[in-house]
């Protein structure tokens, strides 16, 4: 991990409110695995002190790109930086998506910005597999031709039918276990709303299957030290069965196994 | 500049030297690993790690966060792999750092605290003890020790006599005389106090109406918190002869020599390590371009310098 002052390249919206930025940061961009993040230091509003994690869609060479939505002041005051603006980065963080299984067949599932932080994995997996991306809309699904070129499959799923199958993205993903998965078995690697990432543990849970989820927690510091984004994951030496991790370190990608949902989610 | 102008960061706390007056506060820099690839810590005046009681402990459910204007309230609720598993998992790397450590202890009873500094009295690599009696995250009593005052004497007492090394009270800002505390804590035997702790606060969504925090209230530190602070250490540092670490909002050398110009002789970084890992690193560098400036050839110059002359509390 280290701490870097970038240079934005190029900064531009995307489909469904998103945003691409592009940062020159030629320590950090090199060392990214899939399925890690970056901590951003904010240049405003000013009384907004912490920094905010993003995961890295793409690399190349001494750049990475990041695809995020404006949710709120951060993420809006974001929108505002311009090409030649400097932002600190803390990075490359947390423990990223495993290299996939060679004898499973891959699969990605992915709401929101999951495609975001699933298309390293897809672009280094060594083979191609199947992506399952759902939206609201069709103007919320990101992302298809980067992996239509990388080689993989991309089936998606609205929930208002305007582009794919009309439904959740697991329905979309049911469907073709049903019919095409064949003899295969295929190994979960899946980003995006919480109750997306639980229908898909409990998929891979019931089939045997495995699973790799990225979980999303507001978090602090990013490294470990202040505790604040702890999610309740299996720990037999404990006498309950569970314990607190960290989604910044020992995440923000846990097999589906290790993740203890509770009631809210 | 010639070595022979340098002007000295050294300080001292009871029998303790520090190459420098900044350190990093309990909670807001892990165990020391954390950072440790991001921050030379041989560069750290010294290491205050986060809060260790007798058992390990879960801490409060999410949301344990949330940020507000210029702050931060926590509710993290002192999760801790306890005493024992502080001393397996983090003493060993600890030891190997050549900064002082010094262990921020909590209890949920006087004996709680005894036993805990007990414990790690018998360990190399443990400097001092911070006693934290303010937390507001701990229900379990905890509380009351840092707003009662006889409470707080039992607690130090105990403490006292359960080291020769380093005892620093750190006191509680929700109260009505921090003065009283401060000499509380000298009367009791303490060689230095800290202040401040964070502030009871709290923060609900107006759209839900629910509280942010999983655990209701928290304590709010951060930049917001600074000018409370800086008043605080004022009035308790004047209050006392024993030495005052002063904390709250910290995000540059300015902060700090403010610190210290009312009365604080060493500092710590809290939050604001969240933000800029190396902010305490750049506070010493900041310190020691001041006294250059100024010319001043020690920090321990910078302590208590505040000029009230004309002034009605200038005395
Ligand atoms: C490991 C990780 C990777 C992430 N990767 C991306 C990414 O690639 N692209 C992207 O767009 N976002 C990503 N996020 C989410 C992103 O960090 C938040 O959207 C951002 O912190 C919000 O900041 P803000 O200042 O705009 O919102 P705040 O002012 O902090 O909050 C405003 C609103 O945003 C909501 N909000 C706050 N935090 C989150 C969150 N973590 N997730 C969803 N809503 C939130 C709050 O509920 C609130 O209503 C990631 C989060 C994590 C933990
Ligand atoms: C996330 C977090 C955890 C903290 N944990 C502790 C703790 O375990 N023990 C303690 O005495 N103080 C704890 N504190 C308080 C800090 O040590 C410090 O007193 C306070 O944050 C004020 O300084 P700041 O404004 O620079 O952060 C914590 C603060 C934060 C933000
Ligand atoms: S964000 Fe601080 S521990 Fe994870």
């Amino acid at each position: 991990m280290t701490l870097e002052e970038a240079i934005v390249v190029e900064h531009l919206p995307d489909a469904g409110g998103y945003w691409r930025i592009e940062l020159r940061a030629p320590a950090i961009a090199p060392r990214v695995r899939p399925g890690q993040f970056v901590h951003v230091r904010l240049t405003a509003p000013a009384d907004a002190i912490l920094r905010r994690p993003f995961s890295v869609f793409r690399t190349e060479d001494d750049r990475l790109e990041l695809l995020y939505k404006p949710v709120g002041r951060g993420t809006r005051a974001m929108t505002e930086l311009r090409p030649g603006a400097v932002i600190s980065l803390l990075g490359p963080l947390g423990r990223g998506f495993p290299t996939p299984a060679p004898d499973r067949f891959p699969v990605l599932v992915a709401g929101g910005y999951g495609m975001a932080a699933l298309y390293l994995l897809g672009r280094e997996s060594g083979r191609a597999g199947i992506v399952f991306v759902g939206g609201a809309s069709a103007v919320d699904v990101l992302c298809v031709p980067e992996f239509e070129a990388l080689g993989w499959e991309v089936r998606v799923a609205t929930e208002d039918g305007s582009r794919g199958l009309r439904g959740q993205v697991t329905d979309a993903f049911d469907a073709w276990a049903a019919s095409e998965l064949s003899d295969r078995t295929p190994e979960l690697f899946a980003c995006g709303p919480n109750g997306m990432l639980r229908a898909v543990g409990e998929r891979a849970i019931a089939r045997g299957w495995t699973a790799w989820l990225s979980m999303d927690r507001a978090m602090g510091c990013g490294v470990g030290a202040c505790l604040t984004c702890v999610q309740k994951v299996r720990d037999p030496s404990h006498p309950d069965g569970w314990t607190w991790a960290r989604v910044c370190r020992e995440g923000p990608v846990f097999e589906c196994r290790e993740i203890v949902w509770e009631d809210d989610v | 500049m010639s070595p022979s102008t340098e002007p000295s960061l050294e300080v001292r706390l009871g029998s303790l030297v520090f190459r420098n007056p900044v350190m990093v506060a309990s909670g807001t820099f892990g165990y020391g690993p954390e950072y440790a690839e991001l921050v030379d810590l041989s560069a750290l005046g010294a290491i205050v790690v986060k809060g260790i009681c007798r058992e390990p402990t879960r801490g409060n459910p999410p949301p344990r966060t949330v940020e507000t204007p210029s702050g931060l309230i926590n509710a993290i609720g002192l999760p801790g792999p306890g005493v024992a598993g502080f001393i397996r998992d983090y003493l060993p790397f600890l030891r190997r750092v050549p900064t002082p450590v010094i262990v921020n202890v909590w209890g949920r009873t006087v004996e709680e605290y005894g036993e805990v500094v007990e414990s790690l009295d018998r360990e190399e690599g443990v400097h001092g003890y911070e006693i934290n009696v303010s937390c507001p995250n701990i229900k379990e009593g905890s509380r009351a020790f840092g707003v009662h005052l006889d409470m707080f004497r039992r607690v130090v007492e105990r403490v006292r006599a359960a080291t020769r090394r380093p005892v620093i009270p750190k006191l509680a800002p929700n109260v009505s005389d921090i003065a009283a505390f401060a000499r509380a804590a000298e009367e009791c035997g303490a060689d230095a106090i800290s202040l401040i702790n964070s502030i009871p606060a709290m923060a609900v969504d107006i759209e839900t109406r629910r509280p942010i925090l999983g655990n209701v209230t928290g304590g709010l530190t951060g930049p917001a918190i600074h000018p409370i602070a800086v008043k605080l250490v004022w009035e308790a540092a004047r209050a006392v002869r024993i030495p005052t670490i002063a904390m709250g909002g910290i995000r540059d050398a300015a902060d700090a020599i403010e610190f210290m110009i009312v009365g604080a002789t060493a500092v710590a970084v809290g939050t604001a390590n969240f933000v800029e890992p190396r902010t305490a690193v750049r506070v010493v560098e900041g310190i020691r371009d001041y006294l250059v400036r100024h010319g001043m050839t020690s920090v321990a110059d910078l302590t208590g310098s505040l000029r009230l002359e004309g002034l009605p509390c200038g005395g």
